[in-house]
């Protein structure tokens, strides 16, 4: 168990840029254009003669919703912190992706492999650990500095506005940031059981790749796909061809994409639905994400990424530096 | 004694090539174990399978494991420099420390931060901004505050410069080696670990042409200075090799009569240099 958390904490050291940097200054820069963008919306308003506040004209506004425009206005301000996360998911996607199709490669082109080897570590836990560190280490980092950006996110949002008259803090109690925190955090589980057989496949082809994972990974689905799709082999199984599109090659390289479970894995109809029904019923509901377990494209996925991370394991154990 | 590792017909095909030919060998505890070998002759390839990096057919046995099933075990006991370039670059020194000292159970920290304060290595410092010299020298400060069974160098001095070279060899002597420990050792430059080895294996092709201790190296190989006028006599007795120095002929000889070469010239041990051109000639050809 210590050395398990020792090989995390080298993944750590090794990709603190990507796991670490990545998120916080892509929530630096979300930050940054959201208040640029305010500024420069006050500043257009100013010299137009726009202004709510001085009138007190928002804040009569707010006086006269009733409770159902307040809890659509708490809906808004969660929207607002769960934007933060938006991007940041776009962005863990990538660093997860690429993280995957160097773990097993980088050590051996540059030989570091020999090192690592001459320790007394199994070929397994290595691959444990990398399989932990880019399904809960890279998501954690991504949650916190998101919750982080939502929170300031929602504070910037109630300071413009109470320079418009608006009460802060009772603008803050419609918002539910534990609500949101609780649903980031809670989607977590579920990305590391969605996002399996694509971390699967492409740590298979980083520990199995003599050169150029990245072109095997991407190129053997891809051209599979055209094969198929030239000959219309899907015919054969009753199935059209976007089904290959779907199911093996997107599933297969995008699923490290935190959401692409959600908008993909379960049908869409229903989550729609939830959504347009009642509004504070909100889409990262767990009880609404959650609907993805029930999914049987969620647990093939789950059974193909382990047999493929099986054979990372495979490979990792007897392909060297040569 | 007991054998530290016991080989037996071990062979290793690449798709084009035998690495390894049916070679056998024994090494016992507590030696110093050159193995030298011309480039291609499987020396790198006998180590890996030794370390448990590269599946063979034949029987081996390394301090009662069996490389192949059980590796991780394995390298509880032995530790390994494969040349000077295999730290990962973006480690820092401290860091190196930190992970060893957690995941080796063998591994003895004030020990290493004892060899690292004899080097200018600091605690900052990433790998990717030291010399080869210094990389080494962490290295070796990590391993040999291991207190492993086996310690196995592959060209470890590679690419140093002589200072480097010398203190390498010199720390593993001093601080390191001890009746209970063995070092195998491969390298192109002979010379400088000719002093230390106690044995001594010659691989060509494969397989293993020469496989004795230093002390009866110098038994079996007899060198002996010729003047021209005797040469042909020597010649009749089956020399190994003759090269010609400043019209003087020298001979190799293996297991020839000490006494007879003694008529014939000066007599004296072979360099392993010397040995090794005589016994791999005609390899590259």
């Amino acid at each position: 168990m210590k050395t398990f958390y020792w090989l995390v904490k080298r993944e750590f050291w090794e990709h603190r840029g990507g796991f670490l940097w990545a998120p916080v200054i892509t929530g630096g820069v979300f930050l940054l254009l959201n208040i640029m963008g305010i500024i420069t919306a006050e500043v257009l308003g100013a010299s137009h003669g726009i202004n709510f506040g001085a009138s007190g004209g928002l804040h009569s506004v707010m006086a006269d919703m009733d409770s159902g425009d307040m809890s659509k206005v708490g809906f808004a301000l969660d929207i607002a912190m769960y934007s933060a996360m938006g991007l940041l998911a776009v962005v863990l996607g990538f660093v997860v992706f690429f993280y995957c199709l160097g773990a097993l490669y980088d050590d051996r082109r540059d030989r570091s492999i020999l090192f690592w080897k001459s320790l007394p570590i199994s070929d397994t836990s290595t691959v444990l650990s990398k399989i932990v560190s880019a399904t809960v280490l890279a998501p954690v980092f991504a949650v916190i500095v998101g919750i982080v950006v939502g929170i300031l996110q929602l504070l910037i949002l109630a300071v413009t506005l109470s320079f418009h008259g608006v009460n802060v803090w009772h603008l803050l109690l419609m918002a539910h940031p534990f609500r949101v925190m609780f649903n980031l955090i809670g989607y977590i589980p579920l990305y590391v059981f969605w996002a399996l057989p694509s971390v699967g496949w492409l740590l298979l082809c980083s520990a199995w790749a003599r050169s150029k994972p990245f072109l095997w990974a991407v190129a053997l689905p891809v051209a599979t796909g055209l094969v198929i799709s030239w000959f219309g082999l899907m015919g054969l199984f009753d199935l059209p061809t976007t089904w290959f599109w779907k199911n093996v090659v997107q599933r297969g390289l995008f699923s490290t994409f935190p959401g692409t479970g959600s908008l993909f894995g379960t049908s869409s109809e229903s989550i729609g639905h939830d959504v347009a029904g009642d509004p504070n019923l909100d889409f990262m509901n767990l009880t609404n994400t959650y609907h993805l377990l029930a999914s049987p494209n969620l647990w093939v996925g789950v059974v193909i990424g382990c047999g493929l991370l099986a054979g990372a394991i495979w490979f990792r154990r007897w392909r060297d530096d040569s | 004694m007991s054998a530290v590792i016991t080989a037996n017909g071990l062979s290793k095909r690449y798709k084009n090539a035998l690495a390894l030919d049916n070679a056998s060998f024994q090494i016992p505890a507590g030696r110093i174990v050159g193995l030298i070998g011309p480039n291609g002759a499987g020396k790198t390839t006998a180590l890996k399978a030794i370390l448990g990096l590269t599946d063979f057919t034949g029987e081996l046995n390394v301090l009662g494991f069996d490389p192949r099933k059980q590796r991780d075990r394995l390298m509880g006991e032995v530790c390994f420099i494969a040349d000077v370039a295999v730290l990962p670059r973006w480690i820092r020194v401290r860091e190196a420390v930190d992970f060893v000292a957690n995941v080796h159970p063998r591994f003895d920290r004030k020990k290493c931060e004892a060899f690292l304060a004899r080097t200018k290595l600091q605690s900052g410092q990433r790998v990717r901004q030291m010399s080869k010299g210094m990389i080494v020298q962490l290295h070796l400060a990590l391993v040999m505050a291991i207190d492993a069974k086996l310690l196995i160098l592959d060209e470890p001095t590679l690419g140093l410069d002589i200072l480097y070279r010398k203190q390498f060899y010199q720390s593993l002597l001093e601080d390191y080696f001890d009746e209970n420990k063995t070092i195998i050792v491969t390298t192109h430059q002979v010379e400088e670990v000719e002093h230390i080895l106690t044995d001594l294996m010659f691989i060509r092709d494969g397989r293993i042409v020469l496989d004795a201790d230093m002390d009866a190296i110098g038994e079996r190989f007899i060198e002996v200075l010729v003047n021209a006028d005797k040469a042909e006599a020597a010649r009749q007795l089956k020399p190994l090799d003759e090269r010609q120095v400043f019209g003087k002929s020298i001979f190799l000889f293996d297991g020839a009569n000490r006494a007879t070469l003694e008529q014939l010239g000066e007599t004296r041990r072979p360099s392993i240099s010397d040995l090794f051109v005589a016994t791999m000639k005609g390899t590259y050809a």
